[in-house]
C-alpha cells in the first residue's frame, strides 16, 4: 500500500445498524473515551433517515456506527453532551428533515433548495438591554470575496455574540456529484472549494482507487503531495498578504502577494493552472515533471525560501504587527477540542491534529513533515503557525524534488466500483481535514456522496474567538481563520 | 524590525510589475484552445461525451470557451490529437458567440475597443465584484489583477467597496439562488451608466453547475453582460486585457 491519504473501506455489512437508543449511548461512550468526531451524515430513505458516524481514536484507527431512524420521531441531539457535533445535526436535520429533540440550535447550515428571502426566517440570536447594539454585515462584503452574513451583537465597541449566518453560496454540489459518471467528477470535485481543489481532488480520487482496487506507484502519491503543498504554500501566503493588509502592514502585504504568484505559477507549470485543477485524476496524474523543467521548478521553491525567509523576519519582528494580533481572537484550548476545530486554526490553539502525521506508508512517510503546533490560539499564533508550515514544506518539497524527480506513469484505468461498500477519505488540506465519504449500491453505482470542508466545523470557532474583541478587530480574526464559504455552503 | 531588515524586503522584491500586459503569455497555462483541421475517425465522438460542460460541438469540431472549464479532458481522449490548448490568454469577448472556436481557425474575434466605453470609462473605471455560488478561484484571480505583478491601478482601474461607486458589475459564480436578491440589489444600487462583465465558465453559462438544484440565472438573462471573461477560472492577463481593449488603452 502506497497510498498517502487516510482511506478506510468497508462493506456495507461489515458494520451492523444498531437501534437508535444504542446507537447515541455507544456514540457518547466512545467520545467520552476519547474519541473525536470526523463527521455524521444521513440519507433520507421513504419515512426513514440511515444515518452513519465517523469517529477517530487516539490511535487514528476510525470508528463507524450506523443507526437507522424514522424521520418523524428521530432520536435525541448529540449536540447537547458533545457540542463539537452541533454542525453535523444541524446538517442532518437541514438535508433530511430527521427530528432531533433537544437540539439547542437547529439553523440551517446553508439553506439548500430554498430562496433568498428564506433565508431570513431563522431568528438572529439576541441579546436585549438599554446599551446593546447590533451591527449587520453582509452577505456582500467591502473586498473581492464571497458572500456570507454576519451579526454582531455589541455592548459599546466590544463584540459579546457574533452568529455566522451561511448558504449565499449554496449551489448543490452534493446533488451534483450523483449525477454524473463517478470516475470524471474531477473538475466538479475541483470546484467544491476552489482555493482548495487539489486537496478535495485528492480524497475523491483516493475513494475512487479505494474502491476499484487501484493501487498506485510511490512516484505518483509523491507529486500528488507535492502539488497539495504548493497549495499550502500559496494559500497560506495569500492569507498572509491578506492578515499584513489588514494591519495596515504593506510591505508584508505586496510581498507576500508577490511570492504567491511564484508559488502559484509553479503549479501551474505542472499542470497548466494556478489552483492545480487537473492535477489529479483517478487512476494517476494531469501533473508533468519533464527534465527541463525540473531546474526550474526548483529554483522557484529556492527562491520561496530565501524570500520568505526574507520577509518573516520582518513580519515576525515588527512591532505594529505584533501590537495589532497578539492576544486578539483568542480560541483556548479546551474550547479548540469541545468545537471539533480541525486544521491549522486548532494547531494554533494547541491540539496536535493532522492527518497527515498519521499514515504510516505514503509520501509523508517517505519523507514525514513534522507538525507545528503553538499554544497561544491568538491571530498571532494563527499568523506564524502560517509561516512555519510554509517553511514546512518547502524544506519538505526541496527534499522530496531532489529524491524523487521521476513522475511519468501511465494513469492507470479504473475499473467498475465494488458493490455495498463505504469507504471515507480524510486530506489535510491547507484550513484541515477534507472528508469525503462515498456509497457504493448493490450494482456499484455511487448512492451517496458527502463532501465536507474544514470550514463546515472551524466558522464556529471563529464566532467564539471574537467574543469579547473589539469589533474592529473582526476582520483580523476572519482573515486568521481563512474560512471557505463555498466549502461549508456546498 | 529593523530599517535594514525592511530594506532587504525591499531589495528582494525588486521591480515586479509586468510592463505590457498585452505581450504577456503566462508559461505552461491552458489558454485558447486550438481544433486542426485534421479528420476525425468515423463515427467518433470522444471529445463531446467527456466534455463536463457540453463545451464541445461536432463536425466541424467547436469549443464554446463560454462552457469551457479547461479540464484537458477533450484532449486525453482524442485519438486524433485535433485539439491542443495554448498558453494565450486573451479569450475575452463582448459577444456571446465570439466565444465559439471553430475548427481551422486559430485566432477568435478580440474584444474591440468601444467608443463609448472609451469616452466615459476611458480614464477611470470603478468595478464592483460580487460572487454569486463562485468557488474562490476567480475571486482570487481578479485580486490578482489588482498586486504587484498586474497592477491595473496604473490605468485607473479599482475595486471599489460599495456600488454606489462602481461602473461595473463583475460578477462570478453560476448565480446562486440564495445570491438572487442581493445581485439585484447590488446593480439597482449602481449608479447609469452601468455595465456587468461575466467572469469565468459558471458566470457565462452556468458552467458546472447549469441547471443545478441551487442556482437561478434569471438577473443574467435580463440584464445581459457586455463583457465575458472566459475560464476556470480566467488568468489575471484574460481579465485585464478584454478590459483594456475594451476601454482602448494600455
Amino acid at each position: 500500500m502506497n497510498t498517502s491519504v487516510v482511506i478506510h473501506r468497508v462493506d456495507h455489512s461489515a458494520v451492523p445498524t444498531l437501534e437508535p437508543k444504542p446507537w447515541r449511548d455507544e456514540l457518547l461512550q466512545q467520545l467520552r473515551a476519547g474519541m473525536r468526531v470526523v463527521t455524521v451524515y444521513g440519507k433520507r430513505q421513504d419515512e426513514h433517515v440511515r444515518i452513519t458516524a465517523v469517529l477517530q481514536a487516539k490511535d487514528h484507527s476510525l470508528y463507524l456506527s450506523k443507526t437507522k431512524v424514522t424521520a418523524q420521531f428521530g432520536y435525541h441531539a448529540l449536540t447537547t453532551e458533545s457540542p463539537a457535533l452541533h454542525c453535523f445535526e444541524r446538517e442532518l436535520h437541514e438535508q433530511t428533515g430527521v427530528r432531533i429533540a433537544g437540539h439547542p440550535w437547529l439553523k440551517p447550515i446553508r439553506y439548500e433548495g430554498q430562496e433568498q428571502s428564506a433565508m431570513n426566517g431563522y431568528p438572529f440570536y439576541k441579546i436585549e438591554g438599554k446599551e446593546v447594539h447590533e451591527v449587520a454585515v453582509g452577505p456582500i462584503h467591502a473586498g473581492v470575496i464571497e458572500p456570507g452574513s454576519f451579526r454582531f451583537m455589541c455592548l459599546g465597541e466590544q463584540v459579546h455574540h457574533l452568529e455566522i449566518h451561511l448558504g449565499y453560496q449554496h449551489r448543490g454540489v452534493e446533488h451534483r456529484l450523483l449525477e454524473g459518471d463517478p470516475q470524471r467528477l474531477g473538475p466538479l470535485v475541483e470546484t467544491i472549494a476552489g482555493d482548495t481543489s487539489v486537496a478535495h481532488a485528492w480524497a475523491y480520487c483516493a475513494a475512487i482507487e479505494s474502491l476499484s482496487g487501484c493501487e498506485l506507484a510511490i512516484e505518483v502519491e509523491i507529486s500528488r503531495a507535492v502539488a497539495l503543498e504548493l497549495e499550502r504554500v500559496a494559500m497560506h501566503l495569500s492569507g498572509l498578504s491578506g492578515l499584513a493588509a489588514d494591519i495596515g502592514f504593506l510591505q508584508g502585504a505586496t510581498t507576500y502577494g508577490r511570492l504567491r504568484t511564484t508559488a502559484i505559477n509553479t503549479t501551474m507549470r505542472l499542470c497548466g493552472s494556478r489552483f492545480g485543477k487537473g492535477a489529479l485524476r483517478p487512476g494517476g496524474l494531469g501533473l508533468q515533471l519533464p527534465p527541463e523543467l525540473r531546474r526550474e521548478v526548483r529554483a522557484n521553491i529556492e527562491l520561496l525560501r530565501k524570500d520568505l525567509a526574507i520577509i518573516n523576519e520582518c513580519f515576525l519582528t515588527a512591532q505594529t504587527v505584533q501590537h495589532r494580533l497578539r492576544l486578539v481572537g483568542i480560541l483556548p484550548e479546551a474550547q479548540a477540542r469541545e468545537l471539533g476545530i480541525v486544521g491549522m486554526a486548532a494547531r494554533a490553539s494547541g491540539v496536535t491534529i493532522d492527518t497527515r502525521h498519521q499514515m504510516k506508508q505514503g509520501a509523508y512517510k517517505v519523507l514525514p513533515i513534522s507538525p507545528t503546533v503553538l499554544s497561544d490560539g491568538d491571530c498571532w499564533a494563527r499568523a506564524r503557525i502560517r509561516i512555519a508550515e510554509m517553511d514546512a514544506s518547502i524544506a519538505w518539497l526541496t527534499t522530496i524534488l531532489a529524491l524523487y524527480p521521476d513522475w511519468q506513469h501511465p494513469r492507470k484505468i479504473i475499473g467498475s466500483l465494488m458493490p455495498s461498500q463505504f469507504v471515507v477519505a480524510m486530506v489535510e488540506g491547507w484550513r484541515g481535514e477534507v472528508v469525503h465519504c462515498l456509497e457504493t449500491g448493490e450494482a456499484g453505482e455511487l448512492v451517496h456522496y458527502k463532501v465536507q470542508d474544514p470550514s463546515l466545523r472551524n466558522w464556529m470557532g471563529l464566532a467564539m474567538a471574537v467574543r469579547r474583541n473589539e469589533i474592529s478587530d473582526f476582520p483580523i480574526c476572519n482573515k486568521s481563520f481563512d474560512l471557505s464559504y463555498c466549502g461549508n455552503d456546498l | 524590525m529593523t530599517i535594514f531588515s525592511s530594506l532587504r524586503v525591499r531589495l528582494s522584491q525588486g521591480t515586479q510589475y509586468i510592463a505590457d500586459l498585452h505581450k504577456a503569455v503566462p508559461k505552461g497555462f491552458r489558454g485558447l484552445p486550438v481544433i486542426s483541421g485534421a479528420p476525425c475517425g468515423a463515427d467518433c465522438s470522444a471529445c463531446r461525451d467527456t466534455c463536463p460542460t457540453q463545451a464541445v460541438g461536432l463536425r466541424p469540431i467547436t469549443i464554446d470557451l463560454g462552457r469551457c472549464v479547461f479540464c484537458n479532458a477533450c484532449v486525453e481522449v482524442c485519438p486524433q490529437d485535433k485539439i491542443a490548448f495554448t498558453p494565450e490568454p486573451k479569450l475575452g469577448a463582448v459577444e456571446r458567440e465570439h466565444l465559439v472556436i471553430r475548427e481551422g481557425t486559430d485566432a477568435m474575434v478580440r474584444v474591440r475597443a468601444s467608443a463609448a466605453f472609451s469616452r466615459v470609462f476611458g480614464r477611470s473605471l470603478k468595478l464592483r465584484q460580487v460572487s454569486a455560488g463562485g468557488c474562490n478561484a476567480c475571486e482570487l484571480e481578479l485580486n490578482a489583477i489588482a498586486n504587484v505583478n498586474f497592477d491595473v491601478q496604473r490605468f485607473g482601474i479599482e475595486w471599489v467597496a460599495s456600488p454606489r461607486h462602481a461602473d461595473g458589475l463583475v460578477l462570478t459564480g453560476p448565480l446562486t439562488r440564495n445570491m438572487k436578491d442581493a445581485v439585484r440589489l447590488a446593480w439597482d444600487a449602481m449608479p447609469d451608466p452601468r455595465f456587468v462583465v461575466a467572469v469565468g465558465a459558471c458566470a457565462i453559462s452556468g458552467g458546472l453547475y447549469a441547471a443545478a438544484s441551487g442556482v437561478d440565472r434569471g438577473f443574467l438573462e435580463s440584464v445581459g453582460p457586455s463583457l465575458y471573461v472566459p475560464g476556470c477560472p480566467p488568468h489575471p492577463l484574460t481579465f485585464v486585457n478584454a478590459i483594456l481593449d475594451l476601454l482602448g488603452v494600455g
